[in-house]
């Protein structure tokens, strides 16, 4: 059993860390947002999928085109995330504008309304757009980076098989870390990001400091909005096939990661959204094994979601969180 | 001057009659003569000719139309007038049952072709019961359409619950698997078939090497993929509709899994193709609905009706020609039985019902107690190229 386990490893730690990554970059525009307003921005997981759908629309355009063959494919593809990135930041301090910033003095409850008003707003938007453009709302990409790799990890250790990785995966994965990477840079770094990090300890001590709050807040919502929709399209270009309805259960689960890392705390979705992504699949891969065919593959999510809990417990503030003093 | 008035009187009684049947209230109309002295007897159809499936529903009325209108000479011998009355359901259960009440009071209406939505056929059946009128369903594959054990409910086409003995017979028969690997969603449909699947597999002597549940909705299935890479079975079988149906392979595809791919009705769309792109091939679906140009008898049905309507058929439109054959035949029945007079609905329906070895153009049908074709069929396509329809491969008969 623990051999059916080991050999398989190689595998589900490409195919974990794939969907780890993803959930990592949606993890952290729920963070953010949370970090600075205490607002669960419910509507996040819509923005990555409307991401995945401007992006997909702008790649069968230039598919249309036949562009695709006179550029390089990445060339292509870095444009694509750059235009949809800058879009769907918009769209995020479109929203924010509009459903966040007239309700921020009222009740915590209200914003969370808005939110999933907003998120059944988008759903059905794009659902119409698509099946009003392609006569269904389940869209196939052009498929682009789908060369195999092998990978011989068997040489490495005779008791792991061989793995294979879609090129794409790389392209996620360095995307996915650049994009951490300079987010984790401008918030600690920047002038705009010390901003962010005083709006998100006191929001009117900061705003004495003459730091525009209003700026500021429009400014993290566009980061956290532009990084969700260049995973969303990385997300459609790695796995396909996209509909109106993906951002709910991918939201979900990212909002999982931004917890199990510590809500409120950048390094933290990362983590939280690595971690998820891996024991998902370990779960998926290994579950029937381990009970002996007792639970199957479907009881992943019962799998990671015990171990969130089992966090939760021992460590409330999550992995990476820091526990919170009680203001007087 | 006579001819004319005569003429004119026709007319408006024709008319008045019309009215009164699109008011639902021809109660005196039962024994009102025709346009030349012969009783008319009226056949429905309830099918959407709306919506998002009207494509479909428009082709089982169009099938029914073409054998009604083939029959019009016979049954005028007989002393009767044949009408065909097309009703819309919209694919809307409320509106079917709207429908259903409609028919019921329209006396002249002694049977019913319909519907293609089982959710539809379902409620509107009760009301059929209610007016005995016999409803001869072309398309409707949902158990509980005839396990209610209704006399006025039949059907031609196969049931759900044999879907998955039918791929069994076809994967470990003629596809030769020995090792089968299994993955459903969790929903009601799809672990039914699979189950259905797996159960029947198993007598027959294959082994099934593993049994996975997948989430509907998301997009990631490598987890389940890799647990059948480690397995090596030599089928894989798949309970759930095409989004997801269609992602696995893709998947599966990547990461070299070669083995032949077979799944129900639900895999049976165009958007398959779509996502699965040039790995549906080897892909092996189940449905109920047959090759209409496989059989001389139907080679011959698509191209009249293709004279007559300037349309291709669709899968369904030949199952609509033959409902609407086994309701004429039990009407001829029952006509007959009665020396000729009008016979009631009742007789009509119970006609239907004791129906044996009628031949249509591409079914054969004996109804057994609850209203199920005993010779109802099963077919398998598969996918050779990136492209849909799948091709024609063989037929399974129900035991």
């Amino acid at each position: 059993m623990l051999n059916n386990i080991l050999e398989s490893i190689p595998q589900v730690a490409i195919d974990g860390l794939t969907l780890g990554t993803v959930y990592a970059v949606i993890a952290l525009g729920y963070t953010m947002v949370y970090g600075i307003l205490e607002l669960i921005n419910f509507a996040h997981g819509e923005i990555f999928m409307t991401g995945a759908f401007i992006g997909t629309a702008m790649l069968l355009l230039l598919t249309g085109f036949g562009w695709v063959s006179a550029l390089p494919a990445i060339v292509l593809l870095i444009t694509v995330l750059l235009l949809t990135a800058l879009l769907t930041g918009l769209l995020g301090m479109g929203i924010e504008r509009v459903a966040y910033r007239p309700l921020r003095n009222a009740p915590k409850l209200i914003p969370l309304i808005t939110a999933i008003g907003i998120s059944f707003l988008l759903q059905d938007l794009v659902r119409f757009i698509a099946e009003l453009k392609k006569g269904n709302y389940i869209v196939t990409g052009p498929s682009l980076f789908t060369h195999q790799i092998k990978i011989h990890t068997s040489s490495i250790s005779s008791i792991f098989n061989d793995a294979s990785i879609k090129t794409s995966f790389i392209i996620v994965l360095v995307s996915a870390v650049i994009m951490m990477v300079v987010l984790d840079f401008f918030v600690n770094k920047t002038r705009w990001g010390m901003a962010m990090r005083a709006v998100a300890q006191d929001r009117d001590t900061a705003s004495l400091m003459s730091v525009n709050v209003n700026k500021v807040i429009s400014l993290t919502f566009f980061i956290g909005s532009a990084l969700g929709g260049a995973t969303g399209v990385l997300f459609a270009v790695q796995y396909g096939t996209i509909d109106p309805y993906i951002g709910f259960i991918l939201g979900l689960k990212a909002f999982t990661a931004a917890v199990l890392g510590g809500i409120g705390n950048i390094r933290g979705a990362m983590l939280g959204g690595l971690l998820l992504g891996v024991m998902e699949m370990f779960a998926s891969a290994n579950l029937s094994l381990l009970t002996g065919g007792v639970f199957g593959a479907e009881y992943k999510d019962v799998f990671a979601f015990i171990v969130l809990i089992a966090v939760l417990i021992f460590k409330p503030e999550g992995l990476l969180g820091k526990p919170v003093a009680e203001k007087v | 001057m006579k001819m004319r008035k005569s003429m004119s009187l026709l007319l408006s009684g024709s008319l008045a009659l019309t009215m009164l049947a699109a008011c639902g209230k021809s109660s005196s109309g039962s024994s009102s003569e025709g346009s030349n002295g012969s009783k008319v007897i009226k056949i429905a159809t309830q099918t959407p000719l709306s919506g998002g499936s009207a494509t479909l529903g428009e082709a089982i009325k169009l099938g029914a139309q073409m054998q009604l209108d083939e029959q019009k000479d016979k049954f005028k011998k007989l002393g009767y007038e044949l009408k065909l009355q097309p009703y819309d359901d919209q694919g809307d259960p409320k509106k079917g049952v709207a429908n259903a009440q409609l028919i019921g009071a329209d006396k002249q209406i002694y049977g019913v072709v319909g519907h293609l939505n089982s959710g539809v056929a379902i409620p509107s059946s009760e009301i059929y019961e209610k007016y005995k009128i016999p409803m001869v369903s072309p398309a409707n594959t949902a158990t509980e359409v005839t396990d209610r054990n209704l006399q006025s409910v039949n059907r031609i086409c196969g049931r759900d619950d044999y879907q998955g003995p039918a791929g069994a017979e076809y994967a470990t028969g003629k596809l030769g698997a020995k090792k089968i690997f299994v993955i459903q969603d969790k929903t009601a449909y799809g672990t039914g078939l699979a189950d259905a699947f797996k159960k029947s597999a198993e007598e027959k002597g294959a082994k099934i090497v593993g049994y996975e549940g997948i989430t509907v909705g998301e997009k990631d299935f490598n987890g389940v993929i890799n647990q059948v890479l480690s397995k090596k079975p030599d089928l894989v079988f798949f309970g759930g509709l095409y989004s997801e149906g269609g992602l696995i392979i893709k998947q599966a595809r990547e990461k070299g899994i070669d083995v032949p791919f077979m799944g129900g009705d639900g895999l049976d769309s165009s958007t398959l193709v779509e996502i699965a792109g040039k790995s549906v091939k080897n892909v092996f679906i189940t449905s109920v609905a047959g090759d209409t140009e496989g059989t001389e008898t139907g080679k011959k049905f698509a191209g009249n009706y293709k004279k007559k309507f300037n349309k291709n058929i669709e899968s369904y439109s030949v199952y609509g020609y033959d409902s609407m054959g086994v309701v004429l035949k039990g009407l001829e029945d029952a006509i007959k039985e009665n020396g000729k007079k009008q016979p009631t609905r009742e007789q009509v329906m119970k006609a239907v019902r004791n129906l044996k070895d009628f031949q249509g153009a591409v079914t054969k049908v004996s109804f057994d107690s609850k209203g199920d074709n005993d010779f109802a069929k099963f077919f398998v396509y598969k996918f050779d190229d990136a492209k849909y329809p799948p091709v024609f491969d063989a037929e399974i008969p129900k035991k």
